[in-house]
């Protein structure tokens, strides 16, 4: 709700972030500050260093340098108070299948040492939460991947955590059970005092965000409420496609002092008032368009803005990336 | 899941107010808690596991029976006529559990590939909670069977006493808990449940063939006696040899030749100092594996 850091005080702050693996810097001194009750998003291409962020913020990771807080406490120093302070819900599973939905609180709530009266009430709130306490005594083994998600997340609830991280909590899901896990967060929101730190790299659920932080190579290139971002960028993305890319890139430059470039097979560029623009677009280019496409801004035009890619060229980029490096790494023979 | 409509249900709890939780901060009693459900989560799954309880009981059996049995038209001329199946019965009770706690251990490397893991990882609890509820946890469920073995004593021909069955049930827990925390140093730096069995395969069927659990362990060829005295399931595996043998009437030379005992340089080792050399192994290694999983990821 709060478009900022409004009088409220810090969740998370974090103070020039690095960490490095062996040559390769995941994390290239990120800053940022999230005020409580706030849903912050991390949105980026797979490999933009999102995880990484989000592993430090939780312990699991050891920053190279900088600092970060998380409920007021130091991620180093203060670890055990941090864990204490936060829920988690990976990108990965972490349910024991062979258990009950039930089973699988109960371990946890022993685990954070919860009082012993509070732990069947609070278990029946957070599973009726997201509509699971019909299946408690399943096995999980048994249940969807949407229901895994939505156990991990009541799981994450489970200690009363003041911030919950979600690390892609909808990744590999329908689209159906993505939308009823953003009503469960929605709702979440609502019910409990808390801050919600989450990655995704689906453009259109950052929109869910109050701010979101836009994360390129280990950075972060822009950090905004959703709409701002979106306004920001001014223009509107025309898509064409024609026979010859080339041809049109140089007489879109030439002609209308447009810089255009290729992405996702399209020549695409940005220019104010669309709709308008292409009459004269079809009067003037003198090559032949084959079809053409006009859109509002969205956050994926926000991403193309600051880092010149469409969100989906940057992850089939990364993928090369990193397929290059594992075989740098099989040859270089790390250990 | 219709999110769109709300049923009364949904009204009724939206008014209800949020339980508080609050997390304690830590202490010996929360370390003791997270020990206890580490354990807990290995028996639920052992009793959930109805192939896995079948499996752990079959295998001494099919040892005991099967192997006992069929070498027995070889050896009776060498044994001074005592059954087989008695002799080998020692041995049979230290493998059986052997097996089911490298099996429980296991479940590290399984807990890893599946996720799980991290769950306990990232809780606000020390990692050697984690790692001693495991051994527990191992040593427990190696124990449950090891008490169906003892129960299968009068069948070789060893009566029951009250000494023997708290003396086997003592031996197999020191055991247990032993092998659970050599599995767990294992399985801590592995990340595939294949190349855990790998190693189980080039470790543990060794140490059992070497320990002496199917053979007397004097006037060995040289090599194998030394291989013998360094194994250490040996040091188990004679004390229990000792405990039985002690239970049962059988000819002084029978006894001499079946249960000749383990000797350093001509010393016979007294059963105690074999008991303490098991257990210093068992805290060594529970050390490892606590300090290797503190300093994984």
């Amino acid at each position: 709700m709060s478009g900022g850091n409004g009088d409220r005080p810090v969740a998370i702050d974090v103070r020039g972030l690095v960490k490095n693996y062996d040559e390769v810097q995941a994390v290239r001194g990120v800053e940022f500050e999230v005020a409580t009750g706030e849903v912050f998003g991390f949105l980026g291409p797979n490999g933009a260093g999102k995880t990484t962020t989000i592993s430090m913020l939780c312990t699991l990771v050891t920053p190279t340098a900088g600092s970060a807080s998380v409920a007021g406490h130091d991620v180093v120093t203060e670890r055990d108070d941090v864990r204490r302070n936060i829920g988690l819900v990976f990108q990965d599973p972490t349910l024991d299948n062979y258990l009950t939905a039930v089973q699988n609180l109960r371990l946890h709530a022993e685990l954070y040492g919860l009082q012993r009266d509070v732990v069947a009430p609070r278990m029946r709130q957070v599973l009726e939460m997201v509509g699971l306490w019909e299946r408690k005594d399943s096995p999980v083994g048994t249940f969807s991947g949407g229901m895994r998600r939505r156990l991990e997340i009541a799981r994450g609830m489970m200690h009363s955590p003041r911030v919950l991280f979600l690390d892609e909590p909808t990744i590999g899901l329908d689209p159906q059970t993505r939308r009823s896990i953003w009503t469960y967060i929605a709702e979440l929101k609502e019910r409990e005092d808390i801050t919600i730190f989450m990655t995704t790299h689906y453009m259109d659920e950052a929109e869910w965000c109050d701010r979101i932080a836009i994360m390129d190579n280990g950075e972060i290139v822009a950090l905004d409420a959703p709409d701002t971002l979106k306004a920001q960028v001014g223009t509107d993305r025309v898509m064409i496609h024609t026979d010859d890319d080339d041809a049109t890139i140089a007489a879109l430059a030439d002609r209308f002092g447009i810089e255009a470039r290729m992405a996702e097979g399209a020549v695409t560029f940005g220019v104010p008032g669309g709709e308008e623009f292409v009459p004269r677009l079809f009067a003037e280019l003198g090559v032949p368009i084959k079809a053409v496409n006009v859109s509002r801004p969205t956050l994926d035009d926000v991403f193309m803005s600051y880092t010149g890619t469409t969100i989906r060229d940057a992850e089939e980029d990364a993928g090369k990336n990193r397929n290059r490096m594992m075989m740098q790494m099989m040859h270089g023979g790390r250990r | 899941m219709s999110a769109t409509t709300t049923t009364p249900a949904e009204e009724a709890r939206a008014q209800t107010p949020v339980v508080q939780v609050a997390v304690p901060p830590h202490s010996i009693f929360s370390e003791l808690r997270a020990i206890r459900i580490v354990w807990r989560r290995d028996l639920i799954r052992f009793v959930n596991d109805r192939i896995r309880m079948m499996a752990t009981l079959v295998q001494p059996l099919l040892f005991l029976f099967v192997l006992g049995s069929g070498l027995q038209q070889l050896s009776s001329a060498s044994t001074y006529g005592v059954n087989l199946k008695t002799f080998i019965y020692p041995g049979i009770l230290c493998i059986s559990v052997m097996f089911t706690a490298m099996f429980s251990a296991a479940s590290i490397v399984w807990d890893r590939e599946f996720g799980f893991l991290r769950e306990m990882l990232v809780a606000p609890v020390r990692r050697s909670s984690i790692v001693i509820g495991k051994c527990f946890g191992g040593a427990t469920v190696a124990c449950t069977q090891g008490v169906i073995m003892i129960l299968l004593a009068p069948l070789v021909g060893v009566p029951y006493s009250v000494e023997l069955i708290v003396g086997i049930f003592l031996l197999q827990l020191l055991l247990a808990f032993t092998i659970t925390a050599f599995g767990v140093m294992i399985a801590v730096r592995i990340k595939q449940m294949q190349a855990f069995f790998g190693v189980m395969q080039m470790i543990v069927m060794p140490m059992f063939f070497i320990s002496g659990a199917l053979f007397p362990v004097a006037n060995l060829p040289g090599w194998l006696t030394f291989l013998n005295r360094i194994d250490p399931l040996t040091y188990a595996v004679d004390p229990m040899k000792k405990l039985v043998f002690s239970q049962i009437s059988i000819p002084p030379a029978a006894r001499h030749v079946l249960d000749p005992g383990v000797t350093w340089f001509g010393w016979h080792v007294p059963a105690l100092v074999e008991v303490a050399v098991v257990l210093a192994l068992g805290l060594l290694m529970l050390g490892i594996a606590i300090w290797e999983f503190a300093t994984t990821e």
